[in-house]
């Protein structure tokens, strides 16, 4: 899964520093060395990647909700145990990324009750509903292949935990795009009511997947400066397009039909040209008006809430088995 | 919520991917005591055969060395190249060396 760049129309606001250590810093950047915890970086660095790296692992955890929705009602044993899976690798890499903002300096808690504060956001992908079991097919293959196009470029991205964190989940994630394709080939290849549940499937989920790629390049003001700090490395509309003309043969080849009647290949560029993307949607869905964003909120604060007691009880239980070893020392 | 006091410490995870390797860190996970952590890191970490032992310490008792020191620390090496073999020239006739 990813993270939509969702920086918005504020730009980073500049913070006073030694000029020489900015000098410095940015020249280690640009010559493609990798930034540790401890090296020195300016403020308004390390803001951006706490921003977007828990941005990232939120999108991670609240995308297991989606897809835990059909676990249970998966339609064999084996859909089910690669759907287990598959969740479970969500949270392995929530875990991994949150684990890589930590060097940061923010601690855990501090990201989650962002998050469930509402102050900070998560990939608008998730507050759509998964109606019926084609839509875990769409989203293995449409939202986890739009994460790996995002996630790719970011294994070279400058600060050292955050991109061995992404190779991590960059060899899991091919297995989560293969498996959902895998699902719309069946359905496409299946009876017609099989069929049409796969295309609308598709119908549903195609917009939402290109918008995962952020706003148009000329509405998104922190690119250049992501860019040139290697946070980011590709725009997000060269993304869209790479994504686009990646997956429209894949929809070819199993008979289903891309949403969009604006799309035509284009011979001169060597890609295909498409229509406009609802950017009201997007930015509706943003501000959290997304089909389901309440429920999937409301989901992430009851999970918190009903495993506070178990925390406590851990960290007690530890404290109390620590005393008594010292005291018997 | 964000008492920091209330949060599980974070132990830091190192693996030998095989027997003949050694431990290698591969990130954190927080738990309440040791034990949890290695349950933690097993679930986090070696989800595909990753691993065949795992250690976790705690992150707090690991001393680094200060970055701002690399230059003292490490410098020294740089002039010292007769620490290399191919520092020395040996004529070509010479075999076995």
């Amino acid at each position: 899964m990813y993270t939509t760049d969702m920086s918005g129309s504020k730009k980073a606001e500049a913070v006073a520093e030694d000029p020489a250590k900015v000098a410095a810093f940015e020249a280690r950047v640009a010559n493609d060395e990798f930034i540790e915890p401890k090296d020195w970086m300016p403020e308004a660095y390390r803001k951006t990647l706490v921003r977007q790296m828990s941005q990232h692992a939120h999108s991670e955890i609240v995308g297991m909700l989606p897809e835990g929705n059909w676990i249970t009602r998966a339609p064999n044993l084996r859909r089910k145990a690669i759907l287990l899976a598959k969740v479970q690798d969500e949270a392995g890499h929530g875990l991994y990324l949150y684990s890589a903002a930590e060097t940061l300096g923010t601690s855990r808690d501090e990201m989650t009750e962002a998050l469930l504060s509402g102050k900070a956001k998560y990939s608008t992908i998730f507050n759509y509903p998964t109606l019926t079991w084609a839509d875990i097919g769409a989203i293995g293959w449409l939202v986890d292949g739009a994460a790996i196009m995002n996630q790719v470029p970011l294994q070279r991205t400058s600060y050292g935990p955050y991109a061995r964190a992404m190779v991590r989940i960059c060899k899991e994630e091919s297995f989560h795009q293969r498996q959902g394709y895998e699902i719309m080939m069946h359905l496409a290849a299946g009876t017609d009511a099989q069929k049409r549940m796969a295309q609308d499937a598709l119908n549903r989920w195609w917009w939402p997947s290109l918008m995962m790629f952020g706003p148009p390049d000329d509405k998104s003001p922190n690119t250049e400066q992501s860019m040139r700090w290697r946070i980011k490395r590709d725009t997000n509309d060269d993304l869209r397009q790479k994504f686009v003309d990646i997956t429209v043969p894949q929809a070819e080849a199993i008979g289903l039909t891309v949403p969009d009647d604006k799309l035509k290949w284009n011979e001169e560029r060597g890609a295909y040209d498409f229509g406009d993307v609802d950017w009201e949607e997007f930015y509706a869905v943003v501000k959290g008006e997304g089909p389901v964003a309440k429920e999937r909120m409301q989901a992430r604060v009851k999970a918190w809430e009903d495993g506070a007691w178990v925390r406590d009880a851990a960290r007690v239980h530890a404290e109390k088995r620590a005393a008594a070893k010292l005291a018997a020392e | 919520m964000s008492d920091a006091s209330k949060e599980w410490p974070l132990w830091e995870v190192f693996v030998r991917g095989k027997g003949g390797l050694s431990h290698r860190h591969v990130g954190s996970v927080h738990a309440a005591d040791a034990k949890m952590a290695v349950e933690h890191a097993r679930d986090t970490y070696t989800r595909r055969m990753e691993g065949v032992s795992l250690w976790v310490l705690p992150s707090a008792q690991i001393t680094s060395s200060d970055p701002g020191d690399a230059a003292a620390l490490f410098e020294p090496a740089e002039d010292k190249v007769y620490r290399h073999p191919t520092f020395y020239k040996i004529p070509d006739g010479i075999t076995h060396i």
